[in-house]
């Protein structure tokens, strides 16, 4: 007999959405950005004070002094790099003591009330106590940021690995597969979706945690300037400083779902389900 | 009849005697707090090589926890499965489908298939050859890039199959592999299964709860009984193969097959619901 008459062959590949949807999308977004600044362009000066709530205008133009004539690179850099070295830390070691505790129940069971308490205190309580271990350069920063990814990375791992589906492992050790196998060819990717959410959710904390560190002493660093900036009545300082912040976050948001899409391309994302996929 | 042809014909006759699989007492039991639970009562069985044995049994009479000690995944509390004389069944020899659709969803297609051949070390050109031959025998070779989400049910469970043989087991086990389908799908996979199988020539352990299912594929069917599971009875179906799904009913083998078994396993899911 033939098979022709199996099933309706599928499209191949997800079909792309209309490209209006995405382009509605985007101009929505920029709509949405002209109004907000719009509007607080307007209202400075003439509902509040530009004193107390700067203006775009002043702030653009401070931004393109600060990176033309002053330390802006300089700043960046103190901050940005404190953020990646803690970041990096975090993400390595939290990768690792999640896939260690998901393997050793004994482990994980002695030291889950331990975790959970270190993990509960507030890690800006922390800060002054870095600066009298560390002093006042990128080292306590780079602590403070490590502290709060470390635990982000290592739940959302340690939760990934014990979610895999059983029914995946079974089936490899049916086919043979030995222990190690088994754990980089399933259980990893398996749990991949978990740990780059970790990721993801870990990059604002990163931030956080670097900017704090500049908060309770520092030399240099974008929280530093918004401090000082603050001290001095400069709102327009301030909000530049705030926006530079911004555009670090969005910047590796984007990186990351760069990543994301070619890491987990094998699943369907949710907006552009289709109803091929059952 | 030349000689060698009548040579090769009682080769395969010998050969279809010769047991392959052997299930020696097999007993399983379920310790708890509450108290303990016999899965298993006892079964033994001897499948011969080359054999389609498929196995019906009431839902819950322990039909999935022989299987799962078949492929290595429990021990029995007592008894043995031998497989080609060895005690320890060779994880390697066996090829597994199992209910659901079960393709690693980060694979894609291609990849899913030679998963086996990667864990057997085989070289990447080879693994190629060999998946796009079992792609091309289900027609599912211009799908090979897909990923599993991108693929009907049907097509997913031919994915499941042709793993499961791609590595030339000596056995396949599979556990209600059709389940989940709908009825034209079901159909359409079961042809491709016996005409896999009669190219392949593989033992294959089928089990399902649809009688007709077993009736249709098998060289024989075993039938069992309540939880505890045993064994109820055996029963040779001896229907010519090539065989027409489609048109089984008009067999008549068929048909007192149907009635007969019908009412043993009826007898059977009756105990199993006295049970609860």
């Amino acid at each position: 007999m033939s098979i022709e008459a199996i099933d309706i062959p599928m499209a191949k590949k997800t079909e792309a959405q209309p490209f209006s949807y995405r382009s509605k999308v985007r101009l929505a977004r920029l709509a949405l950005v002209l109004v907000v600044f719009g509007f607080w362009e307007f209202a400075s000066g003439t509902l509040f004070s530009a004193f107390w709530i700067s203006k775009p205008s002043l702030i653009a133009a401070y931004i393109f002094k600060w990176i033309v004539h002053g330390d802006f690179f300089y700043q960046l850099s103190f901050t940005f790099g404190s953020m990646i070295a803690g970041f990096t830390l975090g993400t390595v070691l939290g990768l690792l003591a999640g896939v260690v505790l998901s393997r050793s129940q004994f482990a994980s069971d002695v030291l889950d009330p331990f975790l959970v308490a270190i993990n509960g205190i507030p890690r800006v309580a922390l800060a002054p106590l870095f600066v009298v271990w560390f002093g006042i350069d990128m080292l306590p920063k780079i602590i403070l940021v490590f502290t709060l990814v470390f635990f982000v990375i290592f739940y959302n791992t340690y939760a990934g690995i014990k979610s895999v589906d059983r029914r995946f492992t079974d089936l490899a050790f049916v086919m043979g597969a030995s222990a190690n196998e088994l754990f980089r060819k399933v259980t990893l990717p398996a749990s991949l979706p978990h740990i780059f959410l970790g990721v993801k959710l870990s990059i604002p904390y990163a931030l956080i945690g670097a900017i704090i560190g500049e908060f309770v002493a520092s030399s240099a660093g974008l929280g530093w300037k918004i401090q000082m900036e603050t001290s001095l009545y400069n709102t327009t300082g301030t909000m530049a400083g705030l926006i530079v912040m911004m555009f670090i976050v969005v910047a590796m948001n984007s990186l990351l779902a760069v990543m994301e899409r070619r890491l987990l391309r094998w699943q369907p994302t949710s907006r552009f389900t289709t109803a091929q996929s059952q | 009849m030349n000689q060698s042809a009548d040579l090769e014909m009682n080769l395969s006759a010998l050969q279809h005697r010769h047991s392959i699989l052997k299930f020696t007492d097999v007993i399983k039991k379920y310790s708890s707090e509450r108290g303990s639970v016999v899965a298993l009562n006892g079964i033994s069985l001897d499948v011969k090589e080359g054999e389609f044995l498929t196995i019906v049994g009431p839902s819950g009479c322990g039909k999935s926890t022989l299987l799962n000690i078949l492929v290595g995944l429990e021990t029995p509390s007592a008894g043995a499965v031998i497989l080609d004389g060895a005690k320890t069944v060779d994880r390697k020899a066996v090829g597994y489908v199992m209910q659901n659709d079960n393709l690693y969803p980060w694979r894609t297609l291609r990849e899913n298939v030679e998963f086996p051949l990667e864990l057997r070390k085989i070289a990447a050109a080879e693994r190629r050859r060999i998946s796009s031959r079992y792609l091309e025998k289900v027609q599912l070779a211009d799908f090979a890039d897909a990923y599993p989400y991108e693929l009907s049910g049907g097509m997913r469970q031919r994915g499941n199959i042709i793993r499961a043989l791609c590595f030339s087991p000596r056995i396949l086990v599979m556990d209600e592999p059709f389940g989940p389908l709908d009825a034209q799908t079901r159909l359409l996979l079961q042809n491709l299964l016996l005409e896999l199988w009669a190219e392949e020539k593989k033992t294959v352990i089928f089990i399902t709860h649809d009688l007709h299912e077993a009736i249709a594929l098998g060289d024989r069917l075993v039938v069992l009984t309540a939880r505890p599971g045993r064994i109820k009875s055996s029963h040779p179906i001896d229907i010519p193969r090539p065989r027409n799904i489609r048109h089984l009913h008009e067999n008549a083998t068929y048909r007192a097959l149907l009635s007969k078994v019908g009412d043993e396993l009826a007898e059977e899911i009756q105990v199993q619901a006295g049970v609860h």
